[in-house]
């Protein structure tokens, strides 16, 4: 089983707490259409499992198939050092098939970021180590394919539809909460059928 | 799932097209490390299909002077126009007759499919395996235990 070598770091663009139970992450393209397809079943797992989950988005552009995704992950780094790595990642994957640089440029202005200053980041690669970094911290975690996911540092193999993640993830919930820390916690869980967990005092 | 030849052992060699009209020695690459991916056979549905993402990798296989080369059963012409079509890089070998042979020789051909592995070897530049894995054949194994091997050459 492929593991995670390069821990989460702040350094990472993350959403939601930093010591969640679960920390997914995604090695991603943004031209890749597979990537796409787990764009929203990403947003629902966020949503089901709320503060729970922390989500890593690492680039891993396969630029030999995939002429712009080098571009967009540029894009969504240039994004990022200004504080909207987010947007711009829901925006060039709400955008996939139309990625070139005049997209990111609207992008950028439609977040209010100087598109100028984009066009510049992109011709001059200033961004391009930290692709590179990512995707090399992808090869040596044995990524294999866009996109790769691992949950709590453990690559995920097989589909990643919305049902075989959610309960991937659940596995690992219940994994780290064993039954005698939650007594001690005075906590209780209740399973529901579909495999919900509901806490309470 | 097969018993592929296991680190320590010599690399059996091998000679195979590389293209309608070139063929390839394993002998002929002593001198430099080997990386021989086999795997079932070109055209594989997904977009970061393993060759591809070989493809994507191949400088960091080449900062160790590794020479990476795929092989299947499936024919030079077959192979010609996947490698085209996927701007591939490096040679795809073409184990194609009498079939699987190199696989068989490598412990790595799955006779009830007519097709090899997804396994993979490292040899080193006296032509001894170093390294060897065997994946599912549904998953891809990534690049990550070759490079470990390729690593562990150096030491």
């Amino acid at each position: 089983m492929a593991k995670l070598r390069t821990a989460v770091t702040p350094q990472d663009h993350i959403q939601g707490p930093e010591d969640a139970e679960v920390t997914l992450v995604e090695y991603g393209d943004y031209e890749c259409p597979h990537c796409g397809g787990a764009y929203p079943v990403v947003k629902r797992l966020q949503k089901h499992f709320g503060k729970r989950l922390g989500f890593v988005f690492r680039n891993f552009p396969l630029s030999e198939v995939h002429p712009h995704a080098e571009s967009a992950a540029e894009a969504a780094e240039f994004a990022g050092a200004q504080g909207k790595f987010w947007e711009m990642h829901d925006l060039l994957f709400e955008n996939q098939e139309r990625l070139s640089e005049p997209l990111y440029l609207r992008l950028a202005e439609e977040l209010g970021l100087p598109p100028e200053a984009l066009r510049q980041a992109l011709e001059e690669g200033i961004y391009e180590a930290r692709v590179r970094a990512d995707f090399s911290s992808g090869v040596r975690s044995g990524v294999n394919g866009t996109p790769t996911f691992f949950i709590n540092g453990e690559r995920h193999d097989g589909p990643f539809d919305y049902e075989t993640l959610l309960l991937a993830i659940q596995e690992k919930i219940g994994k780290r909460e064993t039954p005698s820390s939650l007594k001690a916690d005075g906590f209780f869980v209740r399973v529901s059928r579909r495999g919900d967990y509901a806490y309470g005092r | 799932m097969s018993n592929v030849l296991p680190a320590g052992t010599p690399a059996p060699d091998f000679t195979l097209p590389v293209t309608p009209d070139q063929k390839i020695s394993l002998q002929e690459l002593r001198g430099q490390p080997v990386i021989l991916a086999f795997y079932p056979a070109d055209w594989s549905p997904v977009c970061g299909d393993q060759m591809a993402l070989y493809n994507e990798i191949l400088p960091e296989f080449q900062k160790f002077g590794a020479q990476l080369m795929g092989l299947s059963v499936d024919g030079v012409w077959c192979h010609r126009a996947f490698a085209e079509a996927r701007q591939l890089h490096f040679p795809l070998l073409s184990d194609f007759e009498p079939k699987g042979t190199v696989a068989r020789s490598y412990g790595a051909y799955r006779t009830a499919d007519g097709m090899s592995e997804r396994a993979l070897f490292v040899i080193d530049k006296t032509g001894i395996i170093a390294w060897s894995y065997c994946s599912p054949i549904a998953v891809n194994p990534g690049a990550d235990g070759i490079l470990e091997a390729l690593e562990g050459l150096t030491k």
